[in-house]
């Protein structure tokens, strides 16, 4: 049975929690750490590198498990803006609701919103692999160089614009595509991806309903009929 | 004998302007270019020093001491940036610049004891290891920005903007990005890349205030950060940097460069370096952090002239970026290799300029070896050759830096001050907000 590490934060500050999670977390024994009442404050759990297992008991704000490394981070609420922007490997998981651009700039590691998450979900995604149960806002996966957004819900207006090398998986409507995204058939390597990423989001949804979205690479090079998608 | 062609030249549509339309209705998009703005500007050339004599008392040069060692992001960081100079390395990203460029600057900065930055491109294991104070950016971009980096730097930088192209993203023509490049971008080798110019996880003033707090809390509260903006509303934006809890802001004049950016940004987006500076002071002052907050300016620096003036108008420190690559030899007719001077005319001529005339970092193919990913041209910029010159530059800097301190009277550079100094046009007394030479006039007081 894991050794389970109470901080309250009536108790302690942020400076206090992050300190002990990155300083003094104890090692060799599977911890897990319970984070009581976070009280939508920002920066909790942020530059975890170590495999523990952090359970944030509430509602959080901006930034939660920012950068995260290695850890396992479980938000059992809402969170504000950019839950696990920039994680780098593991896996953060929001049991409610994410605030905008969530997963921002991720290069790594799993981040799972099991409710909604709003606009410019998996922004400057660089690697890192989204799964949101319900559904995503507009402006979402904007710029998204590597990795993978899928969302079992519908997706905002814009969705992919920009697109570099990301994938994005829709179950449900597309408001719109952004410049540069474009609708592509669900090939059998898609649904082996989409059915993996779901079984460790631990979602479950008819494989059936979901469309490939990738970038048409026609921005990749300045040219002038192009306009005003630049 | 008179010529007998009439050629009366429009003033509003003279050949620079004609050439202009003329391209853009050929090609159908904007140019592109390197370097910053052309267009003659005031500058710190505009002001001189009243030096000592009768009223004032100035320092032997070869007998008393004139400090330069500057220390940047006191107000939060438990180990603020120590230099022995205040003359810093503007952020330069791998892409643009190769890596044999960044190590030299690196090794340069090392040996004079100041700091480099890294830039739109991450950290190499090159400058990091040849820098011992490394500034590391966090840009909207994040290309290769991760947390392992950002505990190995120094201090932190968060880049709103740059004066060569405020409220605009970097840009890196396909022909620069190779597949080191590429790799560290997490993008495709050979694509033409738009950074983009906001953020990706916050966005104004009050998010900036967390944002600042998770770098700090991911630091460990170690570091300071650095807060740069290209300079439009600088004394506004300054205040909001500020109050998000800067420790030092950088504000970047128009005539701040840039490895690629459209012309007319360049040209015609943000204000002088020389009007910037005293509207950030001002801020300070009037948020009574000045001294507390440290203020590096850029944009057009120099000389150790420009150095001595901008901290009479209050900075704490410079950063040079331009003329950190032309020490390195950018638009200079030669290159040097194996002790020879070698001719770089023709490759100049092929890229449709000349050396003096040359803003073609964009284009990957700098015939000095600067800003180039091609193998072939970087190996005309060596790292031992480069950091030779660049140390030699930054010390001349310093030098004529404490020169001018004390011969006003200083015995340390941070002591110079805005009574030091006066303008020798209105416009310059207007910006500086010193006195016209000879009058006690200052424009608008």
């Amino acid at each position: 049975m894991d050794r389970v590490i109470p901080l309250d934060l009536t108790r302690l500050t942020v400076r206090e929690l992050n300190h002990f999670l990155h300083h003094d977390l104890p090692t060799g024994d599977a911890v897990r750490v319970e984070i009581l009442n976070p009280n939508g404050m920002h920066n909790l759990a942020v530059g975890l590198d170590a495999p523990a297992e952090i359970d944030i008991l509430g509602h959080a704000g901006y930034f939660i498990a920012g950068m995260n490394k290695r850890a396992n981070v479980t938000v059992h609420g809402n969170v504000g803006w950019s839950v696990a922007e920039n994680i780098m490997s593991g896996t953060v998981r929001v049991k409610g609701c994410a605030s905008e651009c969530a997963g921002a700039s991720g290069h790594g590691g799993l981040l799972v919103i099991e409710e909604d998450a709003s606009s410019r979900c998996g922004i400057s995604l660089k690697g890192c692999d989204i799964v949101v149960g319900g559904s995503v806002g507009h402006m979402s996966a904007f710029m998204a160089q590597a990795g993978t957004l899928v969302v079992c819900g519908d997706a905002g207006g814009s969705l992919g614009d920009s697109l570099y090398e990301a994938t994005i998986y829709v179950g449900g409507k597309i408001h719109s595509l952004g410049a540069d995204a474009q609708e592509e058939p669900m090939t059998a390597a898609d649904m082996a991806r989409v059915s993996d990423l779901l079984t460790k989001a631990g979602i479950a949804r008819d494989l059936k309903s979901f469309k490939r979205v990738a970038s048409k690479r026609s921005l990749y090079h300045w040219h002038a009929d192009a306009g005003q998608e630049y | 004998m008179t010529d007998p062609i009439h050629r009366e030249e429009s003033f509003t549509f003279d050949r620079h302007v004609l050439e202009y339309i003329q391209q853009a209705a050929e090609h159908g998009l904007y140019d592109i270019r390197g370097l910053g703005a052309k267009r003659k500007l005031p500058t710190f050339d505009d002001l001189v020093f009243l030096t000592a004599s009768a009223s004032r008392y100035p320092l032997e040069g070869y007998r008393e001491k004139c400090v330069s060692k500057t220390v940047l992001g006191t107000r939060f960081a438990k180990k603020p940036v120590e230099l022995e100079t205040p003359v810093t390395i503007a952020g330069m990203s791998f892409g643009a610049l190769s890596a044999n460029v960044k190590e030299a600057l690196g090794r340069a900065a090392t040996e004079i004891g100041t700091s480099t930055t890294t830039g739109d491109g991450g950290m190499t294991p090159e400058e990091r290891q040849s820098s011992k104070t490394l500034v590391y950016q966090c840009l909207p971009s994040r290309y290769g920005f991760n947390p392992d980096d950002l505990r190995k730097a120094n201090a932190i930088e968060l880049v709103l903007g740059q004066g060569a192209k405020p409220g605009g993203g970097g840009m890196l023509l396909g022909q620069k990005v190779s597949e080191r490049v590429a790799g560290m971008r997490t993008l495709p080798a050979g694509i033409d890349q738009r950074s983009a110019c906001r953020h990706p996880d916050w966005t104004g003033p009050d998010d900036l205030t967390i944002k600042i707090n998770e770098l700090r809390e991911i630091t460990d509260w170690q570091v300071p950060i650095y807060v740069k903006m290209g300079a439009t509303r600088v004394r506004e934006d300054v205040k909001l940097a500020v109050k998000a809890g800067a420790d030092v802001v950088v504000i970047d004049g128009m005539q701040g460069g840039t490895a690629a950016t459209q012309q007319c940004f360049i040209e015609h987006a943000g204000i002088p370096t020389l009007a910037a500076l005293p509207l950030a002071v001002q801020a300070l002052e009037e948020m009574d952090v000045f001294g507390t907050v440290q203020l590096i300016i850029s944009g057009g620096i120099r000389s150790g002239a420009d150095v001595a003036k901008a901290l009479a108008l209050g900075a704490d420190a410079v950063a040079i970026g331009q003329a950190v690559l032309m020490a390195l030899g950018c638009n200079s007719p030669t290159y040097t290799h194996d002790g020879e001077r070698i001719d770089a005319t023709d490759d100049y001529a092929k890229l449709g300029t000349a050396p003096g005339y040359c803003h073609h970092c964009h284009t990957g193919r700098c015939p000095v070896g600067i800003t180039t990913q091609l193998p072939e041209l970087e190996s005309r910029m060596t790292p031992e050759w480069g950091a030779k010159r660049l140390k030699n530059y930054l010390q001349v800097l310093t030098m004529e830096l404490t020169t001018l301190a004390r011969a006003c009277g200083k015995s340390n550079v941070h002591h110079l001050e805005r009574e030091d100094l006066v303008a020798l046009t209105i416009e310059a007394a207007a910006m500086a907000k010193v006195p016209l030479a000879g009058t006690n006039w200052i424009p608008g007081q």
